[in-house]
C-alpha cells in the first residue's frame, strides 16, 4: 500500500509524449533539487501538490484593457510565467517550439491526477486555480521549486542502487544522450529500476510509513488504494504475448495505477455495470490517453440493435438519437444538441408520472438515464452538457402546483425556446456580426465543416459580397467535402486543400473563420482536431482568426491542453484510407507487430486564446478574454428563462 | 418502442403438400417435435415483444393455431389471432388486418422463419435511418443433407432457381433492387443507378421475410395498390423501385404533422433547425438526389429502403419447402440447437429394446417405444411411436403416433403422424402423408405418398 503510493510520488509514472513502450520511463529530475536529501517540511508537500503550477491561469495579452480578467490574473502571475515556462502559459513562440518538453509533461501529469482524484475535479480545479492566482508571486516560485524537491526527497529515501541513480542523473542532465542508449543499456536500467522499486517496497513494508511527504497523501487518493492492479494496464499487459514482453509486463505491473478518469476501477466498474454496450477492450491504446473513454465503433451497433426491444425504458426517440450518435450519422455540436433536445421533448410528451412519485424527481432521474445512455453512445459535447443542465434546472424549478400536463407543456415550450433562442436566433445574430467582417475581395479560410461558418459564408454571399473561400480539410472525417459541396451548389468560388498544405494557402488568406465545440473561460477554444494548427499558422501569418460560436457552448471550465478532456475516435479509421485499396501498408502486419503499434485518433484539440483575434458570439464580437464575463452572465440568464 | 408485430403464420402450404393437411396447418408443423411457429414466437418473446398479431389463413387453421398458442404461451404472450381467407397472399393478409395497426412502425415476421437473428437489430436499423421499409437479408443456407450421397438430386435442382437478386448500395445499407425469381432481364431504374453511382448485385443473400414497415407507408400502399398480393413480390419491389420518385402519398402524413404549427416564424425556425440537422448528418444518396441543383430542399420526395444483413454466423432459414424442412430438422438438432426453446426438452426417455442404438443429433419424443436392434441416426422421432425391431432410421423425421413394422429401412424421409408402415418397408427420400398405410415389403424411392382425398 505504502510502497505504491510512494512510487506514485515519483513522477516517473506518466510518460508524456509518444514514447515507445521500451524506453525507460525517465522523467528528468531537476538536478538542483536532488542533492538536498534532508526532507522538506511536511506541510510543504501537500501544498505543492494542490498548488500545481497548472492551476495558474495563463496570462493574457498585454493589453488587458478589457478588464475581463483583471480579477482573475494577478500581475505577478504574468511575471512568473515569463521566467518559468513550466507554468503552462501558452506563449506563442514557446508553444510552437515545444514539442514534448518535460516540464509540460509534468503539468499534464498533475492535472490528470487532479481530475482522477475526485469526480468534482473541475470544480476543485477552478477553486484551486482561484486560490493559486490570489497568492503573491513568492508563492509561485515556492511551489514550483518545492514540488520537485519533495519528489526528490521521496526518492532519496529509497535506497536506490548506484547504477540507476547514475543513469538517471545522466539521462536527466544530458537529454540527447538518452536517445543513444542501446537496447541492452535500457534493459539493464529497467532491471535496476525494478530491483530498486522492489527493494523500496520491501523496506517500506518493513519499516511502516516513513512519514514525510508520503504520509499526507494517502488521504487524498483513497479509491485508488483499493484498486489492485489497474484495469487497463493489466489488460494491455495480458495482451502482450511472448517471452520478450515479460519485462514490459513486469514494468507495467510495477507502474502505479495511472490516474484515470475512465479507467479508475471504482468508476469504470460502475460504468460497466450500468452500461448497455459492451466496453471495447482497451487494446493498443496510447498510454497518455487511456483515461479517455474508448471509442465505441460501429461494431457495437448490431449489439445495441439486438437489445432494441429490451431497453424499453429508453424512449424510442432517445434511442434513435443514441443510435445515430453511435453510428456517426449525426455529428456537429449544434445538430447533436438539437437532436437530443428534440428527443427529450418527445420523451417528455410521452411521459406520465408513475403513481406515488413526483414529476420533478422522477423525470429528472429519467432524463438522467437517457443522458447516461447517450453518453455511452458517444461522449457528450459541452453544448449538450449545458443544454442538459438547463433542462434539469427547469425541471427542478417547476412549481409544485402545476398539473402534470401543464408541467409537460411548460417543459416542452422551454426546450423549444432554448433551441430557438440559444441556437437559431443566436446563429442569426452571429451571421449579422460576422458578415460585417467580410469585405469584397476577401479570401476566407475555414476548417472542417462548421454549420455556423457555413451559414455565414452563404449569408455573405447572399448579401452580394465578393469573396473566395478556402476549405481546409483533414482525414479521416473529410467533413470539409460536405461543406464544399454545399458551398459549390450555392455558387461560391472555393479552393479545397488538406491540412498539410495549410502553410502554403495561408499566404493568400485574409480572414480565418473557425467553428468551435466549446470555448472555455480562459479563452481556449475546444474544437475539431486540427483547428489549433490552423489557428496557429494563421497567427504566424498575421491573419485574423474569427471563431464563431454560440454562447450556449461556453463553459466555465479552464483547460490548457487537449489531453485531460478529449474524445477518442475510431483508431482504425486513421490507419485506413477509404476507397484506396492500394494504400494498405498497415493491413498485413502480424499480431506481434501490431502490439507495437498504438493508434491515436483524437477528435478535439484546444486552441490557446493567443491565436484568436475575436470570438463572434450572439452577444457580439468579443475578445477571448471576455469569455468569463459571458459565462457568468449567461449562467444567471438561463436560470431566469 | 412503438412497434407492432404481425406474424404471418400462413395456413396450408402447397410446397409442403404431403406434410401439412387440414388437421395440421403449416404453423403447427413440428420441427424437432415442436411447432415451427414456436420458434418465431419464442424469438419474439425473448426480445420482449409480447403483444403480437398472428395472422392465419383459413378459419379452421386459425382455431387450431389459436388453441395451441393459448395452451403454450398462456400468461406469457398477448396474442391476437386473426383469421383471413386463404390465398389472399401476404399483402392481402396485412390489408385485412390493416385497421388493427396503430403503432408507428410495423414489424412483419413470417411464421415459418427459424432464426436466431434478434428482431431488435432490424428494428434498430429501421429507426436509425427512419426508413420506409427495412428488410432482413441473410445468407442462403446450405441446403441438402450433410452427406451428398444420400440426397436426391431432385430437390437440389428445385432449389437452384429460387434465389433472390439483390442490389445494394456500396455501404450495404440501402436496398436498390430486388427480384425474386431469376428472369431473363432485370430492370433497374436508371434514376437510382445514377443517384447511387455504384450498385452491388448479390445473389448470395436471401430475403428472410422479416420486414419493418413504416405504418403510414404500408397502409397507403396497401390501400392504393389493391392488386398487390404478396409483400415480397409486389409491395417490397414497388417500394424499392419508387424510392426516388416516391409519390406524394407516401410523405403526406409526416408533412401534415409538421404543418400543424401554424405560425410562420416557427416554421422558419423549423426549417432552420432541420437544415442544421440535415447538414450535420451524413447524407445518403436520397438526400443528395432530392436536393435541387440550386441547393434548396426540393419537391422530390424520397423514401429509404434499408436492409439489415444478418451476420453469416447467425442461423436463419425459412421453412418453405420439404428440403428446407429436412434441413431445419437437421440443424436444429445439430449445429443450431440453441434455437430449441426450453419447453422443448425431451420427455421421459423412451423405451428402447436391447442392442438398439440411438446416434447423436437425434431427438426422441416421449412415450415412444423401440424394439430390438434398431438404429437411429440423425433423426427425429415424435411422441408415442411404436417401432419394431431391426428398424433403421437415418436422416429422417418421424412424427407422432407412427407405427413402424419390423425390418423397415427409412432414409431421408418424412413420415407424418398416424402413418403405419408394415413389415420390411424400404423408404428412401420419401414423404408419407398423415394417416397413410404402407403395405408390407414395398419399396419407394423419392416419392410422395399421401392418402387420397375422399
Amino acid at each position: 500500500m505504502d510502497a505504491r503510493r510512494m512510487s506514485r510520488a515519483v513522477p516517473r509514472v506518466r510518460q508524456v509524449g509518444f514514447f515507445t513502450p521500451n524506453t525507460p520511463a525517465q522523467q528528468p529530475q531537476p538536478q538542483s533539487a536532488a542533492p538536498s536529501s534532508e526532507s522538506p517540511p511536511l506541510s510543504d508537500s501537500p501544498a505543492s501538490n494542490s498548488l500545481s503550477p497548472v492551476m495558474i491561469p495563463p496570462p493574457r495579452h498585454l493589453s488587458d484593457n478589457l478588464g475581463g480578467r483583471t480579477a482573475a490574473v494577478p500581475v505577478p502571475g504574468r511575471e512568473n510565467s515569463g521566467e518559468l515556462p513550466t507554468v503552462g502559459s501558452y506563449n506563442p513562440s514557446e508553444s510552437v517550439l515545444w514539442l514534448d518538453s518535460p516540464p509540460r509533461s509534468r503539468i499534464g501529469d498533475v492535472e490528470l491526477s487532479e481530475g482522477a482524484e475526485s469526480s468534482l475535479g473541475w470544480y476543485r480545479r477552478s477553486d484551486s486555480a482561484k486560490f493559486a492566482s490570489s497568492l503573491p508571486s513568492g508563492g509561485f516560485n515556492l511551489s514550483t521549486a518545492k514540488h520537485p524537491e519533495s519528489v526528490a526527497a521521496v526518492e532519496a529515501k529509497n535506497p536506490l542502487p548506484e547504477q540507476s541513480e547514475a543513469q538517471k542523473e545522466q539521462a536527466s542532465s544530458s537529454k540527447p544522450l538518452k536517445a543513444k542508449t542501446t537496447k541492452a543499456e535500457r534493459r539493464a536500467l529497467q532491471e535496476s529500476q525494478r530491483a530498486a522499486k522492489a527493494a523500496s517496497r520491501a523496506q517500506a513494508n518493513k519499516s511502516g510509513t516513513p512519514g514525510g511527504a508520503s504520509s499526507s497523501k494517502p488521504m487524498k487518493q483513497p479509491p485508488q488504494k483499493k484498486d489492485g492492479p489497474p484495469v487497463a494496464s493489466s489488460i494491455a499487459a495480458s495482451e502482450r504475448i511472448g517471452v520478450d514482453w515479460s519485462v514490459e509486463k513486469e514494468r507495467k505491473k510495477d507502474l502505479p495505477p495511472p490516474r484515470k478518469q475512465f479507467d479508475d476501477e471504482s468508476r469504470g466498474g460502475r460504468a460497466k455495470r450500468r452500461s448497455v454496450l459492451n466496453q471495447p477492450e482497451a487494446r493498443n491504446r496510447v498510454e497518455l490517453f487511456r483515461h479517455l473513454p474508448p471509442h465505441k465503433n460501429g461494431t457495437q451497433l448490431p449489439y445495441l440493435g439486438s437489445k432494441f426491444f429490451e431497453l424499453h425504458e429508453k424512449h424510442p426517440a432517445v434511442y434513435k438519437v443514441g443510435l445515430q450518435y453511435l453510428a456517426g450519422d449525426l455529428s456537429g455540436g449544434n445538430a447533436r444538441c438539437i437532436a437530443m433536445l428534440q428527443a427529450f421533448q418527445e420523451a417528455i410528451r410521452d411521459y406520465s408520472t408513475p403513481p406515488e412519485k413526483t414529476l420533478t424527481r422522477d423525470l429528472t432521474s429519467k432524463i438522467g438515464g437517457f443522458v447516461s445512455f447517450l453518453i455511452e453512445c458517444r461522449p457528450l459535447s459541452m453544448s449538450m452538457g449545458n443544454a442538459i443542465r438547463f433542462l434539469k434546472s427547469r425541471i427542478a424549478r417547476l412549481p409544485l402546483t402545476l398539473s402534470e400536463s401543464e408541467a409537460k407543456t411548460t417543459l416542452c415550450s422551454d426546450i423549444d425556446r432554448f433551441i430557438n433562442e440559444k441556437i437559431v436566433l443566436a446563429d442569426k445574430v452571429i451571421l449579422r456580426h460576422a458578415a460585417t467582417k467580410i469585405r469584397d475581395g476577401d479570401v476566407l479560410l475555414t476548417y472542417g465543416s462548421s454549420c455556423v461558418v457555413e451559414m455565414i459564408l452563404l449569408y455573405a454571399h447572399e448579401l452580394g459580397k465578393q469573396f473566395r473561400v478556402v476549405v481546409v480539410d483533414s482525414h479521416p472525417m473529410l467533413e470539409g467535402q460536405k461543406l464544399l459541396r454545399r458551398l459549390l451548389v450555392k455558387g461560391l468560388s472555393c479552393t479545397y486543400t488538406q491540412l498539410n498544405a495549410i502553410s502554403y494557402v495561408m499566404h493568400k488568406v485574409t480572414r480565418v473563420f473557425l467553428g468551435a465545440s466549446s470555448i472555455f473561460s480562459n479563452g481556449t477554444v475546444y474544437s475539431t482536431v486540427g483547428t489549433a494548427s490552423v489557428a496557429m499558422v494563421a497567427h504566424a501569418f498575421r491573419v485574423p482568426v474569427l471563431v464563431c460560436c454560440e454562447a450556449y457552448k461556453f463553459h466555465e471550465r479552464v483547460q490548457l491542453d487537449s489531453i485531460c478532456f478529449n474524445e477518442l475516435g475510431d483508431p482504425d479509421a486513421i490507419s485506413k484510407v477509404p476507397g484506396r485499396v492500394d494504400v494498405n501498408y498497415l493491413d498485413n502486419l502480424t499480431d506481434k507487430q501490431k502490439e507495437n503499434l498504438e493508434l491515436l485518433n483524437l477528435k478535439y484539440d484546444a486552441t490557446p486564446s493567443d491565436y484568436i483575434s475575436v470570438i463572434v458570439t450572439d452577444y457580439g464580437m468579443i475578445p477571448p478574454t471576455s469569455v468569463p464575463v459571458i459565462v457568468r452572465g449567461y449562467r444567471k440568464e438561463y436560470l431566469l428563462i | 418502442m412503438d412497434f407492432q408485430v404481425v406474424v404471418l403464420a400462413g395456413g396450408n402450404s402447397k410446397n409442403l403438400t404431403p406434410l401439412v393437411s387440414k388437421e395440421l396447418p403449416k404453423p403447427l408443423l413440428p420441427v424437432a417435435n415442436c411447432p415451427v411457429l414456436n420458434y418465431v414466437l419464442h424469438q419474439l418473446e425473448q426480445s420482449n415483444l409480447k403483444d403480437l398479431i398472428v395472422v392465419v389463413e383459413g378459419e379452421d387453421a386459425a382455431l387450431l393455431v389459436g388453441a395451441w398458442i393459448s395452451g403454450t404461451f398462456i400468461d406469457r404472450l398477448h396474442v391476437e389471432i386473426a383469421a383471413v381467407p386463404e390465398d389472399i397472399g401476404t399483402a392481402g393478409a396485412l390489408r385485412a388486418i390493416s385497421h388493427h395497426l396503430t403503432a408507428k412502425d410495423i414489424l412483419v415476421v413470417s411464421g415459418d422463419l427459424v432464426s436466431d437473428v434478434p428482431p431488435g437489430a432490424l428494428a434498430a436499423t429501421h429507426r436509425r435511418h427512419d426508413a420506409a421499409v427495412t428488410t432482413m437479408l441473410c445468407s442462403i443456407p446450405v441446403s441438402g443433407p450433410l452427406e451428398s450421397g444420400s440426397s436426391g438430386g431432385k430437390d437440389k435442382a428445385k432449389k437452384l432457381g429460387r434465389y433472390n437478386i439483390i442490389g445494394l448500395d456500396p455501404s450495404k445499407q440501402f436496398l436498390l433492387h430486388i427480384a425474386t425469381e431469376i428472369e431473363k432481364d432485370a430492370r433497374i431504374s436508371k434514376r437510382i443507378l445514377h443517384a447511387v453511382g455504384q450498385m452491388e448485385m448479390r445473389s448470395d443473400l436471401m430475403d428472410a421475410h422479416m420486414y419493418a414497415f413504416k405504418r403510414s407507408v404500408l397502409q397507403e400502399v396497401l390501400d392504393v395498390k389493391d392488386t398487390f398480393q404478396s409483400l415480397k413480390e409486389d409491395v417490397l419491389p414497388y417500394l424499392v423501385r419508387s424510392q426516388l420518385k416516391s409519390e406524394a402519398l407516401l410523405n403526406r402524413t409526416p408533412q401534415g404533422e409538421e404543418n400543424s404549427n401554424e405560425k410562420v416564424s416557427s416554421q422558419n425556425n423549423q426549417a432552420f433547425i432541420s437544415r442544421i440537422l440535415a447538414n450535420a448528418s451524413t447524407p445518403s444518396f436520397h438526400g443528395i438526389y432530392s436536393e435541387n441543383p440550386d441547393g434548396s430542399s426540393s419537391t422530390r420526395k424520397t423514401h429509404k429502403c434499408c436492409v439489415y444483413i444478418a451476420s453469416s454466423s447467425s442461423y436463419c432459414v425459412r421453412l418453405n419447402s420439404i428440403q428446407a424442412f429436412m434441413d431445419i430438422n437437421r440443424d436444429v438438432t445439430g449445429d443450431a440447437d440453441h434455437l430449441l426453446s426450453p419447453n422443448n426438452i425431451i420427455g421421459p426417455s423412451p423405451k428402447l429394446g436391447t442392442k438398439t442404438t440411438v446416434g447423436p443429433n437425434c431427438r426422441l419424443g416421449e412415450g415412444s417405444e423401440m424394439g430390438d436392434k434398431c438404429q437411429v441416426k440423425r433423426s427425429i422421432i415424435g411422441r408415442h411411436c411404436r417401432i419394431g425391431s431391426h428398424v433403421k432410421v437415418v436422416n429422417s423425421v418421424v412424427m407422432n403416433h407412427v407405427t413402424i413394422g419390423d425390418g423397415c429401412i427409412i432414409q431421408g424421409s418424412v413420415i407424418c403422424s398416424n402413418v403405419q408402415l408394415q413389415e420390411r418397408v424400404e423408404l428412401k427420400d420419401c414423404q408419407v402423408g398423415a394417416g397413410f398405410v404402407v403395405t408390407a415389403g414395398s419399396e419407394y424411392k423419392a416419392e410422395s405418398l399421401a392418402k387420397k382425398e375422399k
